[in-house]
């Protein structure tokens, strides 16, 4: 038997206090398997045990709230019998050490958790953070990233239908790779994870167990340093082939009543799916090891209940179903195997040849594992005016801003994804948020990822609630009511008080917008430690927003359709300069207070956007976002490839009015006759807007008293600077 | 129009195939798991797009060495028509039902997105109802795209007028040669192409392009 040393404990990740409590819980020393089970579960990435407390205090009801946090993924009743189930999960370590694998697997993590609960996958979306581009690993983490991302969900067949990609130097170290998973099902099939009842057979699902991954979920629980690359192998393998008979075969499972409980075998494998679901069902499981389908030879115990093989799941079956369940899978030429019984014992046992390797009372895993109340300290968040020096012309900054890394177009990656299968996708990537039909009918499902870690550096609880309100606006613009969020919630070592203090202060300001604006959190994950050599990232909580259209005919899109309409603001323009692209990108400099969010504003301003949008009044609206209104006004151009005309609206100062990042804002147009009657609707609803410009019959972007630029000058710059990037062309270190 | 849909393991436009055919034709296809020896009594076989077999060695490969293609062959030499779209194309390039091969694309990345091509033959039963030399887009979304065959092949294919899509000029999207984007056989009751007709039948999704491919089919075979 292996001598539990403290070298063994340490190289476990577990504190000295960690260990003294599971000694005290078993009342003797744990044997090496059981310490490897105390390992994954008690890792920050299965047990919560920095954000537990911090996360009680988040909005998760609503009268349209099916499932909150605590199952695979949340889930909303979107009316007819209809609901969604969504979550976003990340997949940052394995994706730095790497790219291809890490993201794919990551995909196929989060689709597990949609199809586990009934649901069929219909669209996915990914929130990605790389290091500066003249950083040199970026190029290589964008390209494997990306192709892993498509690699995985176009064999699935779900189409990715839009996401986020930013650089900052403060990812070198550390990318950032958050995917979603949006699925539907109907409100009386959906399955949940309480493996209720005794005597009931344990199956296992999917692929065979090999000894990839194993101690996957401890390394997302650690630093990285300069030898995380030989972490190489702790790296899981992805095999979407399997993953998509695996949907089928669980969807054709499903339809009939032989399961009690299912659930994912995602990190730390075996050992949580089998922990977790005993505890939610308040029962115990016995597995024999023996009988675990296997692909390698002579695996142990050990590696068997930590290893993180992909496309597996575990079930509950009722007692007598096994043969049906087993024609099923043989159908689809997957691996099924009855590994287990639930007992009446909340105990957790695992046999392997004979004898009995762990003994272990579930509540030692789940409630009492730890959880910490760790120190934080806020920094000073920034205050004052930046100041700016208007170094050039109006028009060549928005070409300087539009051809930026974080500002230029997406294509070069979004054109890796298969967005159009399912043939449901009404809204593609490239506008607000994307919009999935929900089959056979009218509704549509509108899904966005926000978040903007320079304004969360500046400010973590003004950045969070941020964070949330884009999110709301960006569903909000394309005519859907948003109804539920998931979070993913990306930090550095929260053992530092001053990250801790950035989790408490993001976790707070997503609370206050979520309560603002009615749209609670179902589902999420914490990713913490995101940090190398001791430099974290930008405090990174990505936001993924769902909302209900009730009719795909009744939907807005950012580009214009036709010259001769006026342009409409709906929002103020003050001029927030502090933390906008405009500073960094043309006056080279990160400061200043991110932008404030004022939510009940906030509120008002998207459901009278969105009603306009209900009513069919309008049909071309775009968020103002990242950049201010002058690239807005040339994003609905480019995107419609119709012109526009531009004023400052009586404004003085042309710099802060174009380019500030003042939030809760909208552009639309209407029909000259139609914008009046808007217009005196909203001086009626007290709601600050102005006329700024109209379309017009030239393919140009004209400034009051600046000139113009051709669209065709424009795109090119907007389309270029991906490709050219990816291409190999030398790009000069930023600032 | 009586249809039946090919399913292998990892097809993932076999429901969208079925939807199109639903939505033109009134009637649902019949769906034939990759197993099945005997096709149904049907006019038209589609073999659909995804990942036949999660398309490891070659896509299209293993596919073709399923049991359900000895009687897709049988329906084809019979003189039924055969139309493999996407991942239906590797399948009959793969299965010799067609001449040539379906290449890694040029940029060596898989690639989604709306193409433009002409039709260039309407002399047959999949696009009689457009007009000779019509512009038509249809959205691309695969890896392995990049139609290869020898110069005496392709000459052949040309003299014969058995190209019948070709990507016009700019928007190739996977170096195929001669801007090939889809093929007949030689009795012309086999057609094989990379982009999704069966994706643009609806006009909340794009446009109508693809409907054109379904009207001919219901006119000759129903």
């Amino acid at each position: 038997m292996t001598k539990i040393t403290p070298e063994l404990v340490a190289e476990h990740g577990l504190s000295d206090d960690e260990y003294g409590r599971i000694k005290r819980l078993l009342n003797r020393e744990p044997s090496f398997v059981e310490l490897g089970i105390f390992s994954v579960m008690w890792s920050e990435h299965c047990s919560y045990k920095s954000t537990r407390i911090h996360l009680r205090k988040l909005p998760t009801k609503a009268p349209w709230v099916l499932q909150g946090p605590g199952e695979n993924a949340g889930v909303i009743d979107i009316g007819d019998g209809d609901a969604c189930i969504f979550k976003m999960e990340s997949h940052n370590h394995p994706s730095f050490i790497e790219p291809y694998q890490g993201a794919a697997t990551g995909v196929g993590g989060i689709m597990r958790d949609i199809f586990t609960m009934g649901a069929r996958p219909v669209a996915m979306m990914n929130a990605l953070r790389f290091g500066e581009p003249s950083h040199p690993k970026t190029r290589h983490l964008v390209s494997g990233v990306v192709s892993g991302i498509g690699g995985y969900g176009n064999c699935m067949g779900v189409p990715t239908v839009g996401g986020e990609v930013n650089f900052h130097a403060s990812y070198n170290g550390n990318i950032l790779v958050n995917a979603m998973c949006v699925g539907l099902a109907r409100t009386n099939r959906i399955f949940r994870s309480a493996a209720k009842g005794a005597g009931n057979p344990v199956v296992y699902i999917g692929s065979k167990t090999g000894r990839d991954g194993i101690h996957g979920a401890t390394m997302a629980s650690a630093e990285f340093s300069e030898d995380s690359e030989e972490k190489r192998p702790t790296v899981q393998v992805g095999d979407p082939f399997t993953e998509k008979l695996l949907l089928e075969a669980c969807l054709e499972l499903m339809a009939t009543d032989a399961i009690i409980a299912i659930q994912d075998m995602g990190a730390a494998g075996l050992t949580s799916s089998s922990a977790e679901m005993a505890d939610k069902g308040g029962s115990g499981i016995e597995l024999n090891l023996d009988h675990v389908p296997q692909r390698e030879t002579d695996m142990t115990a050990y590696e068997m209940m930590l290893s993180e093989s992909q496309e597996r799941m575990l079930a509950v079956l009722k007692p007598g179903r096994e043969a049906e369940a087993e024609a099923i899978f043989k159908k689809w030429e997957l691996d099924f195997a009855v590994i287990g019984i639930t007992t009446d014992t909340h105990r957790l046992v695992v046999k392997h040849k004979g004898e009995i390797v762990a003994d272990l009372p579930v509540t030692a895993l789940s409630d009492e594992a730890p959880l910490y109340e760790r120190p934080f300290s806020k920094r000073a968040t920034a205050t004052g005016t930046p100041s700016y020096d208007a170094k050039l012309p109006i028009l060549e900054s928005l070409r300087t801003i539009l051809s930026a890394p974080d500002m230029c177009s997406r294509r070069w990656v979004w054109e890796q994804y298969d967005y159009t299968v399912m043939a449901d996708t009404v809204q593609c990537p490239g506008g607000d948020a994307a919009v999935v039909r929900v089959h056979n009918s009218n509704k549509g499902l509108a899904i966005s990822t926000d978040v903007t870690p320079r304004y969360c550096r500046a400010d973590p609880y003004e950045g969070a609630k941020q964070a949330v309100a884009e999110a709301w606006r960006n569903i909000s613009a394309v005519g859907a009511k948003p109804l539920a969020l998931t979070d993913n919630l990306n930090f550095g070592n929260p053992e530092k008080p001053e990250i801790m203090g950035e989790i408490v202060s993001g976790i707070d300001g997503i609370g206050e917008a979520c309560r603002a604006l009615d749209f609670p959190v179902i589902g999420g994950n914490c990713s913490l430690y995101n940090e190398t050599n001791g430099e974290a990232i930008l405090p990174t909580p990505a936001i993924g927003g769902v909302g209900l259209l009730r009719d795909v005919h009744r939907m807005a899109t950012i580009a214009f359709k036709h010259s001769g309409e006026a342009i409409l603001l709906v929002g103020d323009a003050k001029g927030h300069l502090g933390q906008s692209i405009y500073l960094r990108e043309i006056e080279g400099r990160e400061e200043g207070p991110c932008p404030p969010v004022d939510l009940a504003a906030e509120k008002r301003a998207g459901d009278f956007v969105r009603q306009l949008i209900e009513d069919g009044r309008v049909d071309t609206v775009h968020d103002v976002s990242d950049g201010g209104i002058l690239v807005a006004v040339a994003e609905m151009a480019l995107a419609g490839d119709i012109g526009a005309d531009i004023g400052i609206a009586g404004m003085t100062q042309s710099i802060p009015f174009f380019f500030g990042e003042d939030q809760g804002r909208y552009l639309l147009t209407a029909a000259p006759e139609v914008a009046d009657r808007i217009e005196h609707e909203l001086r009626e609803a007290g709601l600050v807007h102005a006329i700024i410009g109209q379309t017009i019959g030239e393919k140009v972007l004209r400034v009051e008293r600046e000139g113009e630029a051709t669209l065709a000058s424009l795109r090119a710059l907007h389309e270029s600077w991906f490709p050219k990037y990816m291409s190999g062309e030398e790009i000069p270190a930023s600032n | 129009m009586k249809a039946a849909v090919i399913v292998f393991p990892a097809s993932n436009c076999d429901r969208d195939a079925a939807v199109a055919l639903e939505q033109m034709t009134g009637r649902k296809p019949r769906l034939v798991w990759h197993q099945e020896k005997d096709l149904p009594d049907v006019d038209l076989v589609v073999l659909p797009g995804g990942f036949s077999y999660g398309d490891y060695l070659r896509s299209g490969a293993m596919a073709s060495q399923s049991a359900v293609m000895r009687a897709v062959k049988a329906h084809a030499e019979k003189g039924g028509a055969v139309l493999g779209i996407c991942n239906g194309f590797q399948v009959l390039t793969e299965s010799h039902m067609l001449p040539g091969a379906l290449m890694r694309n040029a940029e060596l990345k898989f690639v989604c997105r709306p193409v433009t091509m002409t039709v260039e033959e309407t002399q047959n039963a999949f696009t009689r109802k457009y007009a000779n030399g019509q512009s038509v887009t249809f959205p691309v979304a695969h890896g392995d795209g990049n139609y290869f065959a020898d110069e005496e092949t392709l000459n052949r294919l040309e003299g014969e007028g058995r190209v019948v899509f070709r990507y016009a000029p700019g928007q190739n999207p996977n170096g195929s040669a001669r801007n090939i984007a889809g093929i007949l056989s030689e009795k012309r009751n086999v057609l094989g192409l990379m982009p999704h007709p069966e994706r643009v039948v609806d006009p909340l999704l794009g446009g109508t392009d693809g409907r054109g491919m379904f009207e001919s089919l219901i006119e000759t075979l129903s």
